[in-house]
């Protein structure tokens, strides 16, 4: 080594900048990344839902699509702000909603409940990371509200010619038939775009687990929810006169909201614990509207609520600290702010 | 848990809950065995570099100094305090001012060295060799019998042994016994789990019975019955030396070595405690609370030097290391030297060099000026490259939770960053801002690249002076 070298600067050929540490990131963590991992998880489900319902969930899934995009662009826009498209998460909002319409629900009340889901749903809260409820639900409560009518209008899958049929649910729910359940497995049956196939779905939602776009407390705490509740069905009811833990969870919108909804990570608590709490306050609602109330299906008023309650939980599983809260603040419970 | 979790579970290492795992790159510098560095032509020593007050310059400039030469006397007025040494050979200049390694301020001391010719001799034509001389060579466990607590308690002070993990607390305050909270066991942290760096490790393969001497001595005199040497799994070579050491006291098993998961931040106190003994220490409060003493094991090595061969603190090892870096090794450098001639001394920096980190690249400082002088605490240069700091893209909150996931003292660091982020401290101070350890996990993971730690390291920074 020559020193002359050092003080010629030959050593140090760039420039150095400055940084507060850390100073690495972990490798793909990105919200787009993040978002991303849940389009592909998105993948088997739409397969179902094209396969099924045919143009009609194309169209729908299109509708939504394009009406979302749109949406949260003029809003971007009308606030000055940069665009956010990039980060993708309008585009999962946008193909839930469409996975939860039902295939021959007119267009423009799609094209409306997009519009809904993303300008109330998410973008009048502040955008992405602010909303206090799952968007895509958002837009379906109001759909269910605004068309009652044809939000429960369903048709048979694999026909061109569309005739009306129940769903699973509202087969055992008003009628007492109870659909065999490798029908439901594949996913063969009337019901809403994507909520059928429960096997896709399943593999759809494992993608996003083994990712860690989505934590399986949530998915677990929501199915054990639903199963605890089926049994105690079962067993009060009778096995001949109750659809069975296994129907209930791949019969309708429990496996979609268990992989795809509940897991939405701006809408679910943060700590671990208020994750399990969620998973099966979800849980619990649905079956108790599926069973007790009037609508035959109940994950997305459970959603819902679930989502109201969050902040609540937030607060109630605020973690304490190894070795203890400091000496100031025992005692003392921090309201739940939000993170903005 | 996660599965490395339950592996290491599995293999009985010793763990804490949540942590990271970074990629930890100690390849790079980890079978370079420790080379001295030529004393360099000038040193700048810091008077602080150790928590609490500063130390008071003694030399007149143009007073003439030899290595381990006191110059810096430690501030009897204050509590805590420490000595400084001179690290070459020559002639005190006038007092200057420095930026340190962690971004504060300090005097130092300019000493300009003697003439090259001068700083070599006919039996050591390549200069001293420091390695030998502070580490190397026989270590008679016997020694440590003759010593009393307060003459190990001396010779550390006098020789201005400080912490060299990096928070620089005063050693000889440590190895105080109190009364009212008596130590049991002495726990010397070998983790080194930042990633790159290497220099504790090499310290451990090269001089493990220096290392347990020290920890006798240490033990002696802080009067614990038991010590613990703790290293992560991924140090098999320093785990066997540290055993090998170990296995000749034939202390009846009251000193072992305990293997820890690698994990990050795996040597934090906090989570060491935790991981080999199960204990937790209250927030806000120290180790010595549930009744141990946590010391690095470089220090431990300076304190074997230091009693037994009546050596100062003037030399440390430090690695440097980083993609940035030409040819990764380990140094025994003189405290002072500036970092220019550290990295100089291992070809330089790369072409695509871009950020040099003293420390390791999570907890460690990036500098600009590369005059800045190493410092007692300081074990390592890091040295990345612009394609490794690929320019992040911060994006709003999305509440995933995963700064929750991580965090090693179970905070919840969104929520406090977001807090410093609109100024209200007494919010974040329910969330426990306060007990914060600065590891950087959260932002570390953070998939919406907030910068989580700052935030936090901001807002503690503001209550702090506010109290003041």
């Amino acid at each position: 080594m020559d020193p002359s070298n050092v003080e010629s600067g030959e050593h140090f050929p760039t420039a150095l900048e400055t940084a507060a540490g850390p100073h690495l990131l972990a490798p793909g963590a990105s919200t787009r990344r993040m978002m991303l991992d849940v389009l592909i998880g998105l993948v088997p489900v739409l397969a179902a839902a094209l396969w099924y319902f045919r143009l009609a969930a194309a169209a729908q899934l299109l509708v939504a699509l394009a009406v979302a995009l749109a949406t949260e662009w003029v809003i971007c826009r009308l606030r000055g702000r940069a665009s956010s498209l990039s980060d993708a998460s309008v585009c999962i909002t946008a193909l839930l909603l469409a996975c939860s319409l039902p295939p021959q629900l007119p267009l423009a009340a799609t094209a409306l409940g997009s519009f809904v889901a993303v300008a109330l749903g998410k973008m009048a809260f502040g955008g992405l990371g602010q909303n206090l409820f799952n968007p895509a639900m958002v837009g379906r409560a109001f759909l269910m509200i605004c068309f009652p009518a044809s939000m429960t209008q369903w048709t048979e899958p694999l026909t061109v010619h569309a005739t009306t049929q129940a769903t699973p649910l509202a087969a055992a729910r008003f009628a007492g038939e109870f659909i065999e359940l490798p029908r439901l497995l594949v996913g063969n049956v009337a019901g809403c775009v994507g909520e059928t196939s429960a096997i896709l779905i399943t593999l759809g939602g494992l993608w996003l687990i083994v990712r860690r776009a989505a934590d399986w407390r949530l998915t677990a705490g929501m199915l054990a929810g639903v199963v605890v509740v089926a049994v105690v069905e079962e067993v009060v009811r009778g096995a001949d006169q109750s659809l069975g833990w296994a129907r209930h969870v791949s019969a309708g919108a429990v496996l979609l909201g268990a992989f795809f909804i509940v897991t939405d990570p701006v809408t679910s608590p943060l700590s671990k614990s208020g994750r399990w709490l969620f998973g099966i306050l979800v849980g619990l609602l649905t079956m108790i509207i599926r069973l007790l109330a009037g609508y035959p299906e109940g994950v997305m008023f459970a959603v819902l609520v679930g989502n109201a309650v969050t902040p609540l939980l937030n607060r109630w599983t605020t973690p304490v600290p190894v070795g203890g809260h400091t000496r100031r603040a025992a005692g003392r419970k921090p309201a739940d702010t939000g993170p903005g | 848990m996660s599965i490395a979790d339950c592996l290491a579970w599995l293999r009985g290492e010793a763990s804490f809950a949540r942590g990271v795992h970074p990629p930890t790159r100690k390849s790079l510098a980890a079978d370079q065995p420790i080379e001295i560095l030529p004393p360099p032509a000038m040193v700048t020593v810091p008077l602080q570099q150790h928590a609490g007050a500063a130390a008071r310059a003694i030399c007149p400039p143009r007073s003439r100094v030899e290595v381990g030469s006191l110059i810096g006397q430690e501030d009897e007025s204050a509590a805590v305090s420490a000595r400084v040494h001179a690290s070459l050979a020559g002639r005190v200049q006038p007092l200057v001012g420095v930026t340190l390694p962690n971004g504060r301020h300090s005097l130092a001391v300019p000493i300009a060295g003697d003439e090259v010719h001068s700083r070599t001799n006919a039996a050591e034509p390549q200069g001293i060799d420091w390695f030998a001389r502070l580490y190397g060579g026989s270590w008679h466990v016997e020694d440590q019998q003759r010593y009393f607590p307060r003459d190990i308690r001396a010779a550390v002070q006098q020789a201005g042994i400080v912490g060299l993990g990096g928070a620089g607390f005063p050693t000889h305050l440590k190895l105080l016994p109190q009364a009212t909270r008596p130590a049991h066991t002495l726990l010397l942290n070998g983790c080194e789990c930042e990633p790159y760096l290497t220099a504790d490790q090499r310290l451990m393969v090269e001089a493990p019975a220096a290392v347990v001497t020290g920890l006798l001595l240490a033990q002696k005199a802080i009067g614990c019955e038991r010590a613990v040497i703790a290293v992560e799994e991924n140090k098999p070579e320093a785990i066997a030396a540290l055993r090998g050491a170990v296995e000749q006291l034939d202390d009846q098993g009251r000193t072992t070595v305990r293997v820890c998961q690698t994990k990050y931040p795996m040597g934090g106190e906090r989570q060491l405690i935790p991981a080999v003994f199960g204990l937790e220490v209250p927030t806000g409060g120290y180790p010595l609370d549930v009744g141990i003493v946590v010391l690095n094991v470089a220090t431990a090595a300076a304190i074997a030097s230091a009693v037994l061969r009546g050596h100062k603190l003037t030399h440390r090892v430090v690695s440097i290391s980083g993609e940035g870096i030409r040819e990764p090794k380990n140094l025994l450098a003189p405290i002072g030297t500036a970092l220019s001639e550290l990295i100089a001394a291992c070809g330089g920096l790369a072409d695509d060099a871009c950020r040099v980190i003293a420390g390791g690249p999570m907890m460690g400082f990036a500098v600009t000026d590369l005059s800045v002088p190493l410092t007692k605490g300081t074990g390592g240069i890091t040295v990345l490259t612009r394609r490794q700091l690929a320019a992040s893209e911060q994006t709003a909150c999305i509440r995933c939770g995963r700064c929750l996931d991580v965090c090693p003292l179970g905070l919840a660091p969104t929520r406090i960053a977001h807090a410093v982020r609109h100024g209200q401290l007494e919010l974040a101070d329910q969330y426990d801002m306060m007990a914060c350890c600065d590891c950087g996990c959260c932002a570390y993971v953070c998939p919406a690249q907030i910068p989580l730690v700052q935030y936090i390291r901001q807002g503690k920074a503001q209550r702090l002076r506010r109290t003041d």
